[in-house]
């Protein structure tokens, strides 16, 4: 790189001009001649820039495959199997069925020592929580404002239930997920915190503490969980982690965490009710315990695309290092750029 | 179609016509916004904006708060509506102060004070000494007991030199005071300030009340200033809007460049896309729906939906892509121009010290024009050459004078002939002094100083005075010479004007000592020769002129004759007659005096030198190695045209260059010539040698007329034309015939008779020269000096292009670059036409996010403007348009779908599973984005200033401060998202990754072009940068190399190369293919021959 000091030294007779105030940057800038950095893309800044995002990438990628790995987690989709085989033909009446109970055991086998705090998610698969329906319905000012505030029409079609407005209205809210878990080892109950999960901030500004729900869940069409009326929306953890709309369709929610270490080879025991309809458009439904690391969860992405981006970086840093040597381009020859521009030069 | 002006008679005219209140606004208060409104809706992209903001209102469609196309929206209008009103006000204001001025007007034989907006036709105003004319008057007396007054025009056509008016002689001696009755009949109001054709009657009680003619000369215009006259009044005859400056005054059309054109046709490509994305995208959501939607219970669609049902998804996503047209373009690309236009304004370089003028931008929108120009039709006379007129030789009855001392004046043949009175010598040089229209001014030193309308006077009438014949004063008709200390006197009994056509002016004097009439004449020898006695031999006399011409110099024939008394008053009234007409005065006045100049005793020639001006030669030399076909036309004649361009290295002198010569009086000779140039110019154009051809006024017409398919042919294929004798007009026609061929044509001329060819031309140029300012009005730019063309065009123009060729396509970049992700998100969200952006941030991305690190990009500069000037041929990349075509748009387009590609894939996986909020995502996908383009800039920015790393920089500081503002508001839709995100050690090891995986393989592309397959912009950058000698423009020529090195040049010059400039792809795009040949020509000269010929004709556009 050089430092330009500007042009104004220009050809011939137009040297005089008129005597420049050559310091005053606003002059400068008039003439265009602000002294400007213009950087080459030299081989060795180039070789350099890429062997340099080589040597950063490939050790920030093993940092986070390593960071990933080191999450311990154990997937259980439970969906199919917590159907009982005479309903194995019809999951949509089994689910829709009132009448039996939905209860169902799932054993999980820690593969390796889990450290505390373990998370819980439920995860959906195929379900599309960023369908534009869905994720209109819903009315942020009746969140936090209750009944007080009834302009709720971007909620339809969940709006009003035998003439009165539903709160929390739409349709986030009236397919809240229900499945519920508890946790045990051995013959203990594992104690599962289930404050906390959501964010503070949703808590605190988003979702009212003096809006209680109402007319929930009282229509003809049920649709998911419902809400206890006498607990402030505010305290609805649930019903907020939910509301945190989702942007993939497929996404993992937090139920609650376990608080103290597992081991390995140890079982846990999950109870689990199977109470959210998943069977009539073919999504799935897990349960994921998972511990956390610096970078999150059990992801290796990052670690892999660090390292596949660092080793093309190198590789190409190499190939442009061959060529560099094979084919010694000298720069800034102007015997490259002869003119033989036929009737122009001549 | 005439109007009648009662002189002094309110109630005969009192409403007939309008009052003299100017008015130059563009609306009123009332019609402001709707008018502003009109217009700015009536382009096709606020159309298309405002649909898109209606659409918008739909609730049901909307993927986002209306406000994030509104808010731009109305932001945008109300730039341009402000602008708008504030020049609108301004001018508002300049007309008030100029409608309130007080004026004098006299009524009743008293003088008024009252305000210049209340003057009426046929009043009488009074203006003293500098007071500026209010409405176009008719004179009807002066403080001067001659009638004379004299009056500054500078304001009107830009000359400076004051002009003399005379009051109509049926006024001559009347107290103005007591003048109240008469009328004038003039014509209805037009533009041409050089006509007046009307009459004067004055009522009784004046004895005198036969119809008077007046013409221009009895007239004071408004705007005009009186100047050296103590006071002057006269009669309106047009007021306010309808004077003959008001009527002049039409706003120019707007001219639109070949960048702006290629703009709007990307931009209806990218709407086609637009189209085509919606509908497919449209169809898949409604599929989508049907098959998989009515299935997923939680989103609860109705079984029975409304009529419009099937349209709802199409038209979310045309509302989605809606952003695919950046609405910011407008707004940027008037801004970065109207800078270029300051940058023009304020180039130092570009300052003329001599005359103290800068150059000047009129038209702020043309720049990149410039940069594009391909033929540049230049003037001669005050363009090429200074205009500064100095009496070199002459010829006196076949005597040459200033042969050996290249000087006449010091010429002592010429002196000793003077002193001792030789007959010819004594009129040749009365002639010289008296044939004129010069006012000579003595200053109280006693000393004369000369003004005239035409140098070519004032240097015969200077010579004449170093020649003891001195012109000492003009009292009205009474012209008095001093030769050798004795005084003569001759009255001026009638002035034979010059006009173009003529070629001539002449005047009839009568010698008040001895009462003889003469008459006295000079002119171009085609028009005074022919005239001469034919008892008198010519030869030495058109031996002289060609003599003179070869040189260079401007001749003039000067003749005379002695007149009959009766010959001249028989004559005299049919002159007067003709002189009053109504209708097609100037050409029957013509024709008068064509009845009396003949006959003539030719008495010698004069030869005039007009030098070029400094750094002419080097200006077309550089402009030609630009690949720019210069055509020189003129209206002097052909051998002092060639002589000059020759000198000006227009054409190169023999056996380099060769002339062609089109000639012929008839159609048939002028046929026979042009075939036959024709032929040899194909012929030759594969040598390396200079052709020009070289044709006449007369042949140029019969060619245009009958012939102008071969002529066009002829015109396409020649590198450097010459055209002498032509008139205004024919040189607006040789502007057009280019033009319509689709070439950039740029005109250049500094006089009168150049407006015309500046105004047909896609650029303008004046230069504000000795022949007044009339040009420069008329022209997109004026500079002082020809030299500053250079600089011009290949700096100025130059970069306009490249700047405005990155801006373009960086704004549909990054429009597309959003946009593709939202298309992208509607394949996992159930193409729903979900918008993964919220409303802040899409209606901040293309406002505030990426628009400012664009502008910068008006300051970049791709080489040093030393460079440029030093290899000039490096103009040919604006010109063929390689930064700015279908193919280069392309590299843009795949590249904003690759960042798009490598944006949502991340985003996507790096926030999985239990971060897969859509609030936090979302911004992790702007972030991504506004990190790519401001590399991309970074990237394409080839010289960093201070203000490129602030722009560049500082908006990525700038984009985190906004968000983090933003996410303190609970109601703003990302509520903690940003504070949230730039906790995660994960977001910022997710934006390292997309930056290094997008901008990786970008950086590598460019690089290995860069290196291995270097464009000549690149090959001059490494030269300039990495310092080594840059080579002068002498070394830059192909020399002797040895076989080997000289391979791989040509190879990478060939026909193949013709391609690598900016993208891959470049080819034989539509916009290519035309200009393939058109500036192609320097580069394939070989190839394109065959081509050229055959294909000529159908890219002609009036064939």
């Amino acid at each position: 790189m050089d430092e330009d000091g500007g042009s104004s030294s220009a050809v011939g007779i137009e040297a005089q001009s008129i005597p420049p105030r050559q310091s005053n940057t606003l002059y400068l800038f008039t003439q265009q001649s602000l002294p400007a950095c213009k950087p080459v893309l030299t081989p060795a800044w180039v070789i350099t820039i890429y062997f340099l995002i080589g040597a950063i990438c490939i050790p920030v990628g093993l940092l986070s495959l390593d960071a990933s790995r080191s999450v311990v987690e154990i997937t259980d989709r439970y969906d199919t199997d917590c159907i009982p085989p005479p309903f194995k033909s019809n999951k949509v009446a089994y689910i829709k069925d009132s009448s039996i109970s939905k209860n169902c055991s799932r054993f999980l086998k820690v593969p390796k020592h889990m450290k505390a705090p373990i998370y819980i998610y439920y995860q959906l698969d195929n379900y599309y929580q960023n369908h534009r329906r869905y994720v209109k319905s819903r009315s942020d000012k009746q969140l936090l404002h209750g009944l007080k505030y009834n302009s709720t029409s971007s909620c339809k079609p969940e709006e009003y239930n035998n003439g009165l407005p539903i709160v929390p209205c739409g349709l986030i809210a009236w397919s809240l997920f229900n499945d519920t878990y508890s946790f045990s080892r051995g013959t203990a109950a594992l104690k599962v915190n289930r404050k906390d999960i959501s964010w503070k901030s949703d808590r605190d500004h988003k979702f009212g503490k003096q809006v209680y729900p109402f007319n929930f869940q009282n229509g003809s069409l049920i649709g998911g969980g419902s809400l206890d009326p006498n607990v402030p929306l505010s305290d609805q953890e649930d019903l907020i982690v939910w509301m945190r709309t989702a942007a993939l369709p497929s996404f993992r929610k937090l139920y609650g965490r376990i608080e103290e270490d597992l081991d390995a080879d140890d079982v846990v025991v999950v109870d689990v009710s199977n109470n959210y309809n998943t069977y009539s458009f073919g999504g799935k439904k897990k349960l994921v315990l998972s511990t956390s690391s610096w970078l999150g969860g059990k992801n290796d992405f990052l670690g892999m695309a660090y390292l596949s981006v660092g080793s093309s970086s190198i590789l190409l840093s190499l190939i442009f290092l061959l060529l560099h040597v094979k084919n010694p381009r000298p720069y800034g020859d102007t015997n490259y750029s002869s003119w033989n521009w036929k009737g122009v030069s001549s | 179609m005439k109007r009648y002006v009662y002189i002094n008679d309110d109630e005969l005219s009192q409403d007939l016509y309008c009052d003299n209140r100017i008015s130059n606004t563009k609306y009123t208060i009332l019609n402001f916004l709707p008018k502003n409104l009109w217009e700015q809706f009536s382009r096709f992209m606020n159309q298309y904006f405002l649909l898109i903001a209606c659409l918008q209102l739909w609730p049901l469609i909307t993927p986002v708060n209306p406000a994030s196309t509104w808010g731009p929206l109305i932001f945008i209008f109300a730039v341009s509506a402000t602008k708008e009103g504030w020049d609108d006000y301004n001018r508002y204001l300049s007309d008030k102060k100029a409608n309130e001025k007080e004026v004098w007007v006299v009524k009743q034989g008293i003088k008024k004070h009252i305000q210049a907006q209340d003057i009426r036709v046929g009043n009488i105003v009074w203006l003293r000494e500098n007071d500026e004319v209010p409405c176009d008057l008719v004179l009807v007396g002066t403080s001067d007991l001659q009638g004379l007054c004299y009056v500054e025009t500078s304001a009107l056509d830009g000359e400076t030199d004051l002009k003399t008016r005379v009051i109509p002689h049926a006024c001559m001696g009347i107290d103005f005071e007591l003048l109240h009755k008469g009328v004038i009949e003039c014509p209805n109001p037009d533009k041409d300030i050089r006509r007046f054709d009307a009459n004067l009657r004055l009522f009784p009680p004046f004895i005198d009340n036969d119809l008077c003619p007046l013409t221009i000369k009895n007239t004071i215009l408004q705007s005009c200033y009186l100047r050296n006259t103590e006071w002057a009044c006269g009669v309106a005859v047009y007021t306010g809007n309808e004077t003959k400056l008001g009527m002049s005054r039409g706003v120019p059309e707007p001219k639109l460049t070949a960048v702006d054109m290629m703009i709007d046709k990307l931009t209806g490509a990218i709407f086609i896309f637009q189209i085509v994305v919606v509908i497919v995208l449209g169809i898949a959501g409604n599929v989508w729906k049907d098959t998989e939607a009515r299935k997923q219970w939680y989103v609860q669609y109705p079984n029975e939906g409304p009529w419009y049902e099937l349209l709802v998804i199409p038209l979310r996503f045309e509302l989605l892509c809606s952003i695919m047209i950046p609405i910011s373009i407008k707004v940027s690309l008037d801004l970065v121009k109207s800078l270029y236009a300051k940058f023009i304004d304020w180039d130092c370089e570009m300052f003329d010290i001599e005359t103290g003028t800068r150059a000047n931008a009129a038209n702020t929108a043309i720049s990149e024009d410039l940069g594009q120009v391909e033929y540049i039709l230049t003037d001669k006379t005050g363009t090429l050459t200074e205009n500064k007129m100095v009496f070199k030789r002459c010829c006196i009855g076949g005597i040459f004078y200033g042969n050996e001392t290249g000087d006449a004046l010091k010429d002592l043949e010429l002196l000793d002939a003077v002193v001792s009175g030789s007959p010819d010598v004594v009129r040749f040089l009365t002639v010289m002094a008296l044939c004129n229209t010069v006012i000579p001014i003595r200053s109280k030193s006693g000393s004369i100083s000369y003004k005239a309308q035409s140098q070519d006077e004032e240097a015969l009438v200077r010579a004449a005075a170093c020649l003891h014949m001195i012109f000492v004063n003009k009292n009205a008709n009474i012209l008095e010479i001093n030769y050798n200390g004795t005084m003569a006197q001759y009255e001026v009994l009638d002035t034979l004007e010059f006009t173009s056509d003529r070629k001539r002016m002449s005047v009839v004097v009568k010698d008040c000592k001895s009462g003889k009439i003469i008459l006295l004449s000079k002119g171009a020898d085609e028009a005074i020769l022919p005239c001469a006695n034919p008892g008198q031999q010519t030869r030495s006399f058109s031996e002289a002129v060609d003599q003179y011409a070869q040189l260079g110099l401007r001749t003039l024939c000067l003749a005379w004759r002695v007149l009959e008394e009766d010959e001249y008053q028989e004559w005299s009234l049919i002159f007067k007659e003709a002189n009053s007409s109504l209708v097609d005065r100037e050409w029957r006045v013509a024709e008068v005096c064509q009845r009396l100049e003949h006959g003539f005793e030719i008495l010698g020639v004069a030869a005039i030198e007009d030098r070029l001006q400094d750094g002419v030669p080097e200006t077309i030399t550089t402009l030609r190695k630009a690949g720019i076909n210069f055509w020189m036309l003129t209206g002097d004649k052909q051998n002092t045209a060639l002589q000059i361009a020759l000198s000006c290295n227009l054409v190169s002198p023999e056996p380099k260059g060769q002339l062609l010569l089109i000639n012929g009086k008839t159609d048939d000779e002028v046929c026979r010539s042009l075939e036959r140039v024709l032929l040899t110019m194909r012929t030759t154009n594969s040598e390396p040698k200079d052709v020009a051809f070289v044709i006449d006024g007369w042949a140029l017409e019969i060619a245009l007329r009958h012939y102008r398919k071969t002529f066009t042919e002829l015109a396409l294929l020649s590198r450097t034309a010459i055209c002498c004798r032509v008139t205004p007009s024919q040189k607006a026609q040789l502007v057009y015939i280019i033009k319509s061929c689709e070439y950039k044509t740029l005109a250049i001329g500094d006089g009168g008779n150049d407006v015309r060819m500046i105004q047909q031309a896609d650029i303008g140029v004046g230069i504000s020269g000795r022949e007044g300012l009339q040009a420069a009005r008329a022209a997109d730019y004026s500079i002082g000096k020809f030299r500053f063309l250079k600089r011009l065009i290949l700096v100025h123009g130059r970069y306009s292009y490249n700047r405005t060729a990155f801006l373009s396509q960086y704004s549909f970049y990054k429009s597309l670059l959003i946009c593709f992700i939202q298309i992208f998100f509607s394949f996992i969200s159930g193409v729903s036409g979900t918008s993964l952006f919220n409303s802040v941030s899409l209606m901040a991305y293309n406002t505030f996010y990426t628009s400012i690190p664009v502008l910068v990009s008006a300051l970049d500069k791709d080489l040093s403007e030393r460079t440029v000037m030093q290899h000039p041929q490096i103009l040919f990349y604006c010109q063929a348009g390689r930064l700015l075509n279908p193919s280069t748009f392309a590299g843009w387009f795949g590249r904003s779908l690759f960042h798009a590609i490598v944006v949502f894939l991340i985003t996507i996986h790096a926030y999985a599973y239990e971060r897969s909020e859509m609030e936090e995502m979302s911004m992790v996908a702007l972030s991504g984005c506004i990190w790519l383009q401001a590399f991309v800039v970074a990237l394409e920015t080839n010289s960093f200033t201070v203000l490129q790393h602030l722009a560049i920089w500082g908006n990525l500081a700038g984009f985190y401060i906004i968000n983090w503002i933003v996410s303190t508001l609970p109601s703003s839709g990302m509520h903690t998202i940003m504070f949230r995100l730039c906790r995660q050690p994960s977001y910022w090891t997710t934006m390292f990754l997309m930056v290094a995986a997008g901008m990786g393989p970008v950086l590598a592309l460019k690089y290995f072009r860069y290196t291995y397959r270097s464009s000549k912009i690149n090959i001059l950058q490494q030269a300039e940068r990495l310092g080594g000698p840059i080579l002068t423009l002498g070394n830059i020529e192909p020399q002797p190399r040895s076989l080997e090195k000289e391979a791989t040049p040509l190879l990478l010059i060939q026909p193949k190369n013709r391609s690598p400039v900016h993208e891959p792809l470049l080819s034989d795009s539509p916009n290519t293919t035309r200009r393939s040949f058109g500036s192609g020509t320097p580069f394939d000269f070989f190839q394109s021959q065959s081509r050229l010929s055959s294909s000529y004709s159908r890219n002609c556009k009036d064939n």
